[in-house]
């Protein structure tokens, strides 16, 4: 009734049947817009497998367990490169997690004044933009020189182990290791970090209220709480570490024969495909393919994995 | 469950909403069960009860807010100008157009003061003078004082209280037919909530109002009519289901309750 | 005194304690880790900004690279245009797709199936390796000859840098939304407003900085891939010449020359770096800068 009067200066009471159109319509855009993600995901695994399939079919599951990789021949194995990948990821991660971890622990206890730590923190943060091209051009310049005599001494020293059989010279699995390192610290130190500082302050208060000594606290209390945290940033860097391409390839020397030096000039899947793709033949192409499959398959085991650590363990402390 | 048969599918002049046997459920649970109502126009109706009674679900029914919550489920009928609000043609946004409502803590938009009361009344494509119904929203929802040197300014720039009768303003711009009020003083000081009710009595002349509140002095300041629902264990014990227990004149509810729970709860022995 | 003393506790300090020992060389190695953590990161900067800095001319941006062996001098002009060019393209094809998707997954599919499925997806993404985004797109576009019968192309390069770019965009979009309080999605609806006014007028704008941040995390991200470019927007000695033909970035351009045996492109590759991480760490700060915006 108060309405009436007032209502026709109301022109759109009604819906005109282009406001619905439009309504509709934006939100079938915005899924098809959601949908674009699953079909590049399914389009990744058809337009590599498919381009895979010719050397699927020529060496079928051999490929993965074969070390020859000879193009003049054009037979194809991945085995050099599967074994380096998993090497350099892996020997990356035993110096990166005490490193990160412990820097994460640092970062978190009152060691030092706030703001030092969160200077420490940002440039941590930073180092993680740091484009793996720069780090690789530093590598091959800065790091490698750096590191070769330490590397020739354990060399000397310790020559009779065979993973340290070869006289180090230049490019090699080492640095590729050590450059490794330094891109999954931050990785490493943020996700640490963050677990860390959520869990509850109650907890630490507790341990300290038994009598527990700061360390008591840390090793404990602390870290154990914060575990689905750490594990699940261990594994993210893991899945990054195996497909780093760049700094790789550009200090491991791309050797595609197998050496179980880890001083020697070595190869990782992505280091393969980055290397031979511009000239490859047309087996080859399609082995590098497969490859490039194998890779994809790994990678995504393990950031499902650790998508399922953080999400299983982490509930316990919501 | 006899007097369904009284509700009229032709509106009465006098009835602004009604409610035919109202059953609402969240998935499996039933918040709020059998529910007959009819809303008087031009006046205020409160809705009070104790919390988990499923008055401010009924409320969130009348314009189809509860719609936003994917799991909850309508039975009955909702019947306003002759129409089944939940009849499968109709549009809830355009439901949302003749029925305002105002929200338990205030929501400004991240807009100017100016936009916040502007933006409504675009969407209903509002002809007129702008400038003037800007003004003369928030004069009617006593806020324009407040404002009237910083309608550019941002909507945050009010205080809480300032900030819900902006809310107000923006809602009576589009000129609804019915006013919907969820708590609208639960969040404010003793001070903004007078501030509030006194908006509110200057709305009556003008709208209808259906207010939620859990303060039952509030409800005997600002209504005519009052609903008290309840909740009882269900058989079974998953929980609580609402109802409605008396709807009469406020006067008759707080002095001369015809049931006892009623009486129980008004003299404050329980909720 | 004597004779309490007896029984008090002794509370003081004692250094000397197996615990406490074991608390001071627990501590130190905290800290001796935190120090060899943040000694590349220095070490990186410091090295790339005096070395890249020295090397840099201003007129490096206008010139041409020489060619190799030959000339010392020329410049990254080509490069720096490049990355532009390429890293723009990608956002034309990323940012429409991210923002949409994100705007789907919070506003329209909220914990349904299908979102939950493209939240899984999305994670999934975000765990490709580059490479492996570059050599889709080779397969997809630029072995197919699919677009107008180019190979290398910077739109193949653009297109490879978005499926990198897509999952920080898709999720911060999706976060941020998430973080609107649901009363202003119901102050929208309740004055009678569609669910697509709603969105685009009042929620999306609520939350334009954390999706600005995530956008631009995203470019700074993208910025600086080279696994991708290398088979798709491959690289060029020349100017742009084209959105279908080849085209250098500087990202390509550090990986060919930093292989070299040459000074004058090894200096160019230095040079290069520079540019690059100055513009990459200056987005990283626009982009926390822009995010404390969101906070407030």
């Amino acid at each position: 009734m108060a309405a009436s009067g007032t209502d026709s200066l109301y022109k759109l009471r009604h819906r005109p049947p282009s406001d619905k159109l439009v309504d509709t319509g934006f939100r079938n855009l915005v899924m098809i817009l959601a949908l674009m993600v699953a079909l590049i995901l399914l389009g990744i695994f058809l337009v590599v497998g498919g381009q895979a399939w010719q050397a699927m079919q020529a060496f079928g599951i051999n490929f993965v367990f074969s070390s020859t990789w000879d193009p003049v021949r054009d037979v194809y194995g991945a085995f050099t490169a599967i074994y380096g990948t998993l090497l350099t990821s892996l020997l990356a991660l035993v110096f990166a997690v005490p490193l990160g971890v412990g820097t994460a622990i640092f970062l978190t206890e009152d060691f030092i004044g706030a703001r030092v730590r969160s200077v420490i923190s940002n440039m941590v943060e930073l180092l993680a933009a740091i484009p793996s091209v720069v780090l690789g051009l530093w590598a091959i310049f800065v790091l490698e020189p750096f590191i070769r005599p330490v590397l020739q001494f354990i060399h000397n020293v310790l020559g009779w182990i065979p993973f340290f059989s070869t006289n180090p010279s230049g490019p090699g699995v080492m640095p590729a290791v050590l450059i490794l390192t330094v891109m999954l610290l931050p990785i490493i130190t943020a996700i640490s970090r963050d677990s860390l500082n959520q869990v509850p302050g109650d907890l630490r208060q507790a341990a300290y209220g038994v009598g527990a000594t700061r360390w008591t606290a840390i090793m404990k209390v602390m870290i154990p709480a914060a575990i689905s945290g750490i594990i699940g940033g261990i594994m993210l860097a893991l899945g990054r570490a195996m497909g780093e391409t760049m700094a790789v390839t550009m200090i491991i020397g791309n050797q595609t024969t197998f050496n179980i030096s880890w001083f020697a000039p070595g190869n990782t899947i992505a280091s393969l495909i980055a290397n031979q793709f511009g000239e490859a033949g047309d087996l080859q192409m399609s082995a590098l393919m497969y490859a490039a499959f194998v890779l994809m398959i790994i990678t995504f085991f393990v950031n499902v994995l650790a998508q399922w650590i953080v999400k299983r363990l982490a509930l316990k402390y919501d | 469950m006899t007097f369904s048969s009284h509700i009229a599918d032709v509106p009465d002049e006098q009835v602004a909403l009604t409610c035919d046997d109202v059953t609402i459920s969240y998935g499996s649970f039933e918040a709020v069960k059998n529910v007959f109502l009819e809303v008087p126009r031009g006046k205020v109706t409160a809705f009070i009860g104790p919390s988990g009674c499923g008055k401010s679900t009924v409320l969130r029914c009348f314009n189809r807010m509860n719609d936003l919550i994917p799991s909850c489920s309508l039975k009955g009928r909702v019947i306003y100008e002759g129409q089944d609000l939940y009849a499968p043609n109709v549009d809830p946004v355009e439901v949302r157009r003749r029925i305002g409502m105002v929200f338990q803590r205030p929501n400004p938009f991240p807009k100017s003061i100016y936009e916040n009361i502007a933006f409504g009344a675009r969407i209903n494509g509002y002809t007129g003078n702008m400038d003037e119904l800007v003004e003369s929203s928030l004069r009617r929802a006593a806020v324009w004082d407040e404002c009237k040197d910083k309608l550019n300014q941002s909507g945050y720039s009010l205080s809480g209280g300032q900030q819900q009768r902006l809310c107000i303003a923006r809602t009576i711009a589009t000129q609804p037919d019915l006013i919907l009020m969820d708590e609208p003083c639960s969040a404010l000081d003793p001070i903004s909530t007078l501030k509030v009710e006194e908006t509110m009595h200057e709305l009556k002349k003008e709208f209808t109002i259906v207010i939620v509140t859990h303060n039952m002095q509030q409800a005997v300041r600002v209504s005519d009519m009052t609903a008290f629902y309840n909740a009882v264990a269900v058989e079974g014990g998953s929980g609580k289901v609402g109802y409605l227990v008396e709807f009469d004149e406020t006067a008759n509810i707080f002095n001369n309750p015809k049931q006892e729970a009623t009486q129980e709860y008004v003299s404050g022995r329980f909720g | 005194m004597t004779s309490s003393s007896v029984n008090n506790p002794d509370l003081l300090f004692k250094p000397g304690l197996l615990r406490n020992q074991g608390n001071r060389l627990l501590t130190s190695i905290a800290c001796l880790f935190a120090v060899i953590a943040i000694i590349p990161l220095i070490a990186v900067i410091a090295y790339v900004l005096f070395k890249g800095f020295a090397f840099l001319r201003p007129a490096m941006f206008f010139e041409l690279p020489p060619v190799p062996g030959q000339d010392m001098g020329g410049g990254i002009g080509n490069a720096f245009v490049g990355t532009f060019i390429v890293t723009g393209l990608s956002c034309l094809f990323a940012i429409p797709i991210g923002v949409g998707g994100g705007i789907y997954l919070s506003e329209y599919g909220g914990n349904n199936r299908f979102s939950e499925f493209i939240r899984f997806g999305t994670n999934v993404l975000a765990g490709v390796p580059s490479i492996i985004a570059g050599v889709f797109i080779y397969g997809l576009i630029v072995s197919s000859r699919i677009l107008f019968g180019s190979t290398f192309s910077a739109v193949a390069g653009g297109l490879a840098l978005a499926v990198l770019m897509l999952p920080t965009i898709i999720k911060t979009t999706d976060e941020g939304l998430k973080l609107v309080p649901q009363e202003l999605r119901w102050g929208a609806l309740g004055v009678g407003a569609s669910k697509f006014v709603t969105t685009a007028k009042v929620v999306v704008p609520s939350a334009i900085a954390p999706i600005a941040t995530g956008v631009v995390l995203g470019i700074a991200r993208s910025a600086g891939e080279t696994a991708p470019l290398i088979f798709t927007a491959f690289f060029s000695p020349y100017w742009p010449d084209g959105l279908l033909e080849p085209m250098a970035t500087m990202s390509v351009m550090i990986f060919n020359y930093a292989i070299m045996p040459y000074e004058a492109q090894v200096q160019l590759a230095w040079a290069a770096s520079f540019v690059l991480v100055v513009m990459i760490l200056t987005m990283n700060l626009l982009a926390r800068w822009i995010s404390s915006f969101a906070q407030r």
